[in-house]
């Protein structure tokens, strides 16, 4: 029977592994140095929030994999012998695969500041990083300051876990505005307001020159390039962004760039080996207008579902459909379907309407020839993918959207309603403008 | 993991101690508490100040604490902690107030005498009886009862937890809405309506204490004779009553779980339900979401609704059977007619609904409709009344009475279901087992509910595309113990039995991935193999081939 070894157990080694079992009855088992169990990092920061125990970030049940009969290995994969198709283990022992598919995730950047390995130094992305941050700042006591460097998503679930317990936070972003180089003005100016809002000391525009340590090893403060200012604290999260967790195939002969090489159908530049999710890289760029490495949640599980196709006999393109995502600021949820860029480019035009609480926003990108919807952020108000989604591929004109708006709403009952307001908004805006 | 603090507060920041306000709170509440245990061992003067002055503290010592932990937070989802505080983690003070409740309730439902009940001069009451005796004069104009007294605290729980509850969802129209609902119905229709109207019995004339939201089965003496005979000798207004109630467990409910799911009565209207989701909200986190608990809850609670059915069908009858002269029909027509009810009911379902039923519970559905008539035909038979049964040698000794077999039946009910189950357990085990237990496992009004909306409703939990990050949030806060992101990592509607729309899993989930909502019957449960994201060739090819 053929043996299917996937390394990684995070949410694309997981979904192919599940689907190829829902197609097929081969030999599959998953390797992986991290957990025993698969479980959903994007839940890390809940559990030092105390919102959940580390168990109820694990979507399936132990008995799961048996009952599905595949095998988990815990063990870290330190070479990969194409030739003889074998992978040597950290722990001595080796595994044959017939076929392999790498989905070894991300890690966080490192940029190369002194004193980035010190103790209290973490990333945040591994079930480790989350153990680090809980023995460094366990509360306010031990901790009486953290310092975030880098405004991502990642950098500011860091901020609202760090704040949860109370202990002050000192967030430098390299931008002017949080996360402006993803978010237009107006989305990013009412999330700068919020994090104040929180009590979060958000430092814009701000670099780190370096981290300095105590006569223990131990991170004592960090010092701001542009001003020298010393600023003490116990523990320091680097939010830098995240990159491809491919350092132990460097040995290999699989053909790497930033990430592991693949084509359209998965597959890297050796035969019988595949990459999906955070640590694939598209040989010939982006797809669509994505980026030639997706670090999402959604496309790794997508890369999944394609690739189970493709390993069981119905060789498919991984084509994944209209961009989507989302993500959390604290209290204000953010959605995105398909494409609004920070600006607008050429023949765009954004349409961005904010209620006055100052939690609640939408932007609307659209082609100022023909009319044509790009997409859409918004704030603080759900709405449906599946609308969205439809109205995409109809290429609808976002006077019909903007008409319907009503119709992609996804808020609870009884919520209040914004159509309307958002409306005569953007009636107003064609007209002044 | 690591040095988490663990502070000993009932709710509250984890990494920070009590605030002022809360501290206040906790004290002017425990001392609210307090002057109740006090009137156990010392009569008061002036039952009637000190009563006041108790539920007045207890109240606002509720509602001061909660103005503590939330005041200064922005508006959002407020679980910081949740599972490191001792309380709501079942830790030392979760298991210590396990306890106490539990004493509570085996005290209050067995023991009353110990509360005071009819312990003073000429059989008045004394101890935390008589203490509420002002306040039961000044409604119904009868002395306290055991059940007054639960009544009332039952009453200022829901409305101050309720409030506390309205603060910490402030942002949340939906959780507001029908908070405030169970508030009303609690407060007017489960305690001082009925109170009230039985300022109108006199010798002449008398009704039941009628509580009009708590229906058949939940109510499980809503047909009993003495019940029946005095809605009756009511004339008009009994009469009403009566067939009021018949028709809001045939028509009213079926119609409104079919527009609204069982959440019009289970989140909005129910008191038990009510109770859950106020004083038991900060324990919902801990009901079991493993495949295993929800075997035995399809189970249990369908074993219950049985056991409700049977045991109201063979009261019925055997008071049907003994006067056969007095009512408009005789045990066998009625016997009858259920049989044929549940029949064409049963044959109905299976028929129509063959598809949506899974084999495991088709074949659960049998074994429960054959049991059922089973027993209906064996009371058909025997006539239960000439049955003797001890009671002593099924209740621990706690009841040492000889009953007919009908009454056999219905004590057991009372006793087991009625007291233990839901209260001890359902209730007195929140800290434990998480606040809905009894709707989950015991309820037969759940049950039948259930059954209802799973198969007849407009009722479902859209979910939102592919959204879902499952991170767990919906899971870990549902107090049905669904098991929410499974479906919701499928891109799969969430069409459960159990779940009684409370909207918590909506509400804390960080990708606004649930929505409740009534619609169409087609396309209300779909599975997705590949969810939406996905190139259209793909998601058909998968979706269509299976
Ligand atoms: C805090 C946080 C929040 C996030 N929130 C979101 C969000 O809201 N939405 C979103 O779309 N995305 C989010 N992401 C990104 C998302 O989690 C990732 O894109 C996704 O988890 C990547 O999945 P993966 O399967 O590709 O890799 P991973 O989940 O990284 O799994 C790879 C696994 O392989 C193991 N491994 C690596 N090398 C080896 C080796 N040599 N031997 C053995 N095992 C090895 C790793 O230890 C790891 O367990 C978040 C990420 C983080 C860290
Ligand atoms: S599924 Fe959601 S709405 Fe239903 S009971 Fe659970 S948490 Fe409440
Ligand atoms: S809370 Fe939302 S995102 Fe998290 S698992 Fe549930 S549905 Fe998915």
């Amino acid at each position: 029977m053929e043996h299917i070894i996937i390394i990684g157990n995070g949410i694309s080694g997981v979904t192919v592994a599940r689907h190829i079992r829902k197609l097929s009855d081969k030999k599959i088992t998953i390797v992986s140095a991290e957990t025993d169990y698969f479980f959903s990092r994007t839940a890390l920061m809940y559990v030092y929030m105390g919102h959940m125990k580390f168990e109820h970030t694990q979507p399936y049940e132990s008995w799961f994999w048996e009952k599905n009969n595949i095998t988990l290995k815990k063990g870290f994969v330190k070479h990969i012998e194409t030739a003889t198709k074998t992978l040597e283990f950290a722990e001595g022992d080796s595994l044959k695969y017939d076929k392999l598919i790498i989905a070894t995730g991300s890690k966080p950047n490192k940029f190369g500041w002194p004193g980035q390995d010190l103790k209290g130094v973490s990333g945040l992305y591994h079930k480790q990083d989350l153990e680090n941050v809980e023995q460094y700042a366990p509360n306010n006591k031990v901790c009486k300051r953290a310092v975030i460097v880098g405004g991502g998503l990642i950098g500011i679930e860091l901020a609202e876990m760090l704040s949860s317990r109370g202990i002050p936070v000192t967030f430098l972003v390299r931008e002017k505005s949080f996360w402006n180089g993803v978010l237009p003005d107006g989305e990013s100016g009412m999330i700068n307001r919020h994090i104040k809002n929180h009590h979060i000391d958000l430092r814009l525009g701000f670099n780190l020159k370096e981290i300095k340590s105590d006569e223990n090893g131990q991170v004592s403060s960090i010092i701001i390039t542009e001003t020298g200012e010393e600023i003490p604290c116990n523990y320091v999260g680097l939010t830098a962004g995240v990159s491809p967790n491919i350092d132990f195939i460097k040995t290999s002969d699989i053909e790497l760039g930033r990430g592991v090489k693949v084509n359209r159908f998965l597959e890297t530049s050796v035969e019988d080996v595949y990459a999906i999710g955070d640590c694939a890289e598209q040989r010939d760029g982006g797809i669509d207008q994505r980026r030639p490495i997706e670090a999402v949640w959604y496309t790794g599980r997508m890369m999944g579902e394609t690739l189970a196709q493709t390993i069981c006999g119905n060789r498919i393109q991984y084509k994944p459909g209209h961009w989507f995502n989302s993500a959390k600021f604290l209290d204000i949820e953010y959605q995105t379907y398909g494409w609004v860029f920070a600006k607008p480019r050429e023949n765009e035009a954004h349409f961005h309407w904010k209620h006055e609480d100052d939690t609640k926003c939408i932007t609307v990108c659209y082609d100022t020839t023909t009319n044509l919807f790009l997409g859409i952020n918004t704030f603080g108000i759900r709405m449906r993918h599946e609308v969205f989604d439809r109205w995409l591929t109809e290429q609808k004109d976002v006077n019909y959207v903007m008409d319907h708006l009503a119709e992609a709403n996804f808020d609870p009952e009884f919520f209040k309603h914004f159509e309307k307001d958002i409306l005569n908004a953007f009636k107003n805006n064609l007209i002044t403008a | 993991m690591g040095t988490i603090q663990r502070n000993m507060s009932l709710t509250g920041d984890a990494s920070d101690h009590l605030n002022t306000l809360q501290k206040i709170g906790t004290i002017i509440g425990f001392g609210g508490l307090a002057i109740i245990v006090l009137s156990l061992f010392n009569n008061f003067e002036n039952n009637g100040l000190w009563l006041t002055i108790s539920l007045l503290a207890i109240a606002s010592g509720i509602i001061l604490y909660a103005r503590g932990l939330y005041m200064d937070k922005l508006q959002g989802i407020k679980n910081h902690g949740v599972w490191f505080k001792s309380i709501s983690s079942r830790g030392f003070l979760g298991w210590i107030a396990g306890i106490l409740l539990t004493g509570f309730y085996i005290i209050l439902y067995f023991f009353a005498e110990l509360l005071g009940l009819g312990q003073g001069v000429d059989g008045s009451n004394t101890g935390i009886v008589g203490l509420f005796d002002p306040l039961s004069r000044l409604l119904s104009g009868n002395p306290a009862s055991q059940w007054f007294v639960y009544g009332t605290l039952y009453t200022v729980a829901i409305l101050a937890f309720g409030i506390k509850f309205l603060m910490k969802y402030k942002h949340n129209r939906y959780e507001q809405l029908r908070t405030l609902s169970v508030m009303f119905f609690q407060t007017a229709f489960a305690f001082v309506i009925p109170e009230l109207m039985a300022r109108l019995n006199s010798d002449t004339f008398s009704l039941p204490y009628n509580d009009l939201k708590l229906m058949w089965p939940l109510n499980y003496y809503a047909f009993e004779q003495w019940r029946v005979d005095q809605f009756i000798n009511a004339q008009t207004i009994g009469l009403f009553f009566l067939i009021l109630a018949i028709l809001i467990v045939f028509v009213v409910s079926p119609f409104l779980t079919y527009k609204y799911g069982k959440r019009w009565y289970c989140s909005w209207v129910c008191g038990c339900g009510g109770l859950a989701e106020t004083a038991g909200d900060s324990f919902r986190q801990l009901s079991d979401k493993s495949m295993s608990a929800w075997k035995l809850e399809r189970w249990m609670i369908n074993a219950v609704l049985v056991f409700s059915v049977v045991m109201t069908v063979a009261t019925i009858s055997t008071y049907l059977g003994y006067d056969p002269n007095k009512y408009w029909f005789t045990k066998n027509v009625f016997l009858t007619s259920v049989a044929v009810f549940l029949t064409a009911v049963f044959a109905g379902v299976a028929y129509w609904k063959r598809k949506e039923l899974k084999k495991d519970a088709l074949t659960g559905a049998i074994g429960f409709y054959a049991l059922t008539i089973g027993f209906i035909v064996l009371i058909a038979f025997i006539d239960l009344s000439q049955i003797k049964i001890d009671a002593a040698n099924l209740s621990f000794g706690l009841n040492t009475k000889v009953y007919a077999g009908d009454a056999a039946l219905r004590s057991f009910y009372a006793f087991g279901i009625g007291s233990i189950f839901s209260g001890v357990i359902g209730t007195g085990f929140y800290p434990i087992l998480g606040n809905r237990v009894w709707c989950r496992m015991g309820c037969p009004m759940a049950g039948i509910l259930g059954i209802q909306q799973r198969l007849f409703s407009k009722f479902r939990i859209t979910t939102n595309g592919g959204q879902c990050i499952s991170c767990g949030n919906c899971s870990t806060y549902c107090e049905q113990g669904i098991d929410v992101r499974a479906y919701a990592q499928k891109g799969e509607n969430i069409v459960r039995s159990s779940c009684v729309g409370c909207g918590v899993c909506s509400a804390v989930c960080p990708r606004g991935v649930l929505k409740l909502e009534n619609g169409p019957l087609e396309g209300r449960i779909d599975a997705n193999q590949v969810l939406l994201g996905n190139d259209v060739d793909l998601m058909d090819l998968v979706n269509n081939k299976n």
